[in-house]
């Protein structure tokens, strides 16, 4: 049985716990908000990118020569999964959900006969995947103590990817990362990155009559470079929704912990109160019986 | 035709500029070239250069490396990988811009690669004293 000051011990060493937690939280949070602003900040270029690229991809009617970036290379045997985690841990199942639902695409290609490649891009995905699927990890990029991420980050990942692509190692490639919703809620994604998504061009029909545009080089090699520069900027949009919600995933997390450590304290507390009520009780009695007694 | 029209220079990052403009003049890949209010659609891709921003009697400077620029009758759209504005370049940054440039001209593995780092050079070279 735990003696009065084993446990007095105890409750200190929660107490402290609590601190971090709620100290970690705090920073997560402010962390949070300047993630969000900037993945906020990045929402127009992407927007007008997708909008342009949209009306252009709509006019490519012959698909036979179209870019490859737009229509694949026509194969469909090795795929490349990019895998986006954070740096760091504590932020509760924000990282393993990413990599397991990598981890699930992954399984599923390979049971279906595909070679699967894998990239990842942050530290505790790699460390999460390596297990079962290292031997299949091809390329690994690391941000450690990289504090603000900026485009030349995204630019770095996808000159990588469009390497690899242009040599052939791959035919497929696809982005795994959490998509912010809220603070308490991030989803794992995955999002084709070549051949390239389009989005549907939303009321064409209204602006299509209205903006017949003329393009300069010519519309094949402005298509051609806005396809690259998609890579890099979808590649940044998900890095920057994977700062967002690593932030809110580890906000609530140890929202968490604090309150189960508050918890922990409170019953702590109670039990030691007790025992300390008991050992005077006991004192008591001794006392008592022995004056009796003579 | 007279008359201002909507100009947004947007970078991955953020939105940089975003104003009503008499003119503006834009290095596009294949000549430099005004819009005006009413100006006809066109989508032209960037090589590296200089934007003359003319808005209410004030002018303004950007070096754009590569992007491209989307014109509409009453607007016009930059996509910039990155922009500076020609008054806040200084020296030094300048000189490390100049050195990242020919470090891509001398790794540059195409025509079209070697050609936009070339004209981003030749632009730095002739911002440098003007800055300095």
């Amino acid at each position: 049985m735990a003696s009065l000051k084993d446990m007095r011990n105890r409750i200190a060493s929660v107490k402290a716990t609590r601190k971090i937690t709620k100290a970690m939280q705090m920073v997560a949070a402010a962390k949070l908000r300047r993630a969000q602003e900037a993945a906020q900040a990045a929402r127009p270029y992407a927007e007008r990118m997708d909008g342009v690229l949209a009306n252009l991809a709509s006019k490519v009617a012959d698909k036979n020569s179209a870019p490859v970036l737009l229509v694949g290379n026509g194969r469909d045997q090795v795929h490349l999964l990019i895998v986006m985690t954070a740096e760091r841990g504590l932020c509760g199942g924000f990282n393993s959900n990413i990599a397991k639902l990598a981890r699930i695409e992954a399984n599923k290609l390979v049971a279906a006969g595909k070679t699967v490649k894998i990239m990842t891009v942050g530290r505790k995905g790699a460390d999460n995947l390596r297990r079962d699927l290292g031997k299949n990890i091809v390329e690994r990029k690391d941000f450690q103590g990289i504090k603000q991420l900026n485009f030349s980050h995204a630019e770095g990942i996808a000159n990588t990817v469009l390497g690899m692509f242009e040599a052939g190692d791959f035919d497929v490639a696809t982005l795994y990362f959490s998509e912010f919703k809220s603070v308490i809620a991030q989803k794992p994604t995955a999002l084709q990155l070549i051949p390239a998504k389009i989005p549907e061009s939303k009321g064409d029909a209204v602006k299509g009559a209205a903006a017949v545009h003329e393009y300069e080089p010519s519309e094949e090699q402005v298509l051609g470079d806005l396809l690259t520069r998609n890579i890099s900027t979808q590649v940044f949009r998900g890095l920057l929704e994977n700062a967002a919600s690593e932030q809110g995933a580890r906000m609530s997390a140890m929202d968490n912990a604090t309150r189960n450590a508050g918890d922990m304290i409170n019953k702590l507390t109670i039990k030691y109160n007790r025992l300390r009520q008991a050992n005077i009780t006991k004192e008591l009695i001794e006392i008592i019986s022995g004056a009796e007694a003579l | 035709m007279a008359g201002t029209f909507k100009f947004e220079l947007v970078s991955p990052e953020r939105v940089l500029m975003s104003v009503d403009a008499d003119q503006v003049v834009v290095p596009g890949a294949d000549g430099d070239f005004a819009v005006l209010a009413g100006h006809a659609p066109f989508i032209t891709t960037l090589r590296p250069g200089v934007l003359d921003v003319t808005s209410g009697g004030s002018k303004r400077r950007v070096l754009v490396k590569s992007g491209f620029a989307e014109v509409d009758p009453t607007r016009l759209t930059i996509l910039a990988q990155s922009a500076f504005d020609v008054d806040e370049l200084t020296p030094s940054v300048i000189a490390s811009e100049l050195k990242t440039a020919e470090a891509d001209l001398a790794s540059a593995k195409d025509d079209a690669a070697r050609s936009a780092a070339d004209a981003l050079i030749s632009e730095l070279r002739r911002l440098g004293p003007k800055a300095a």
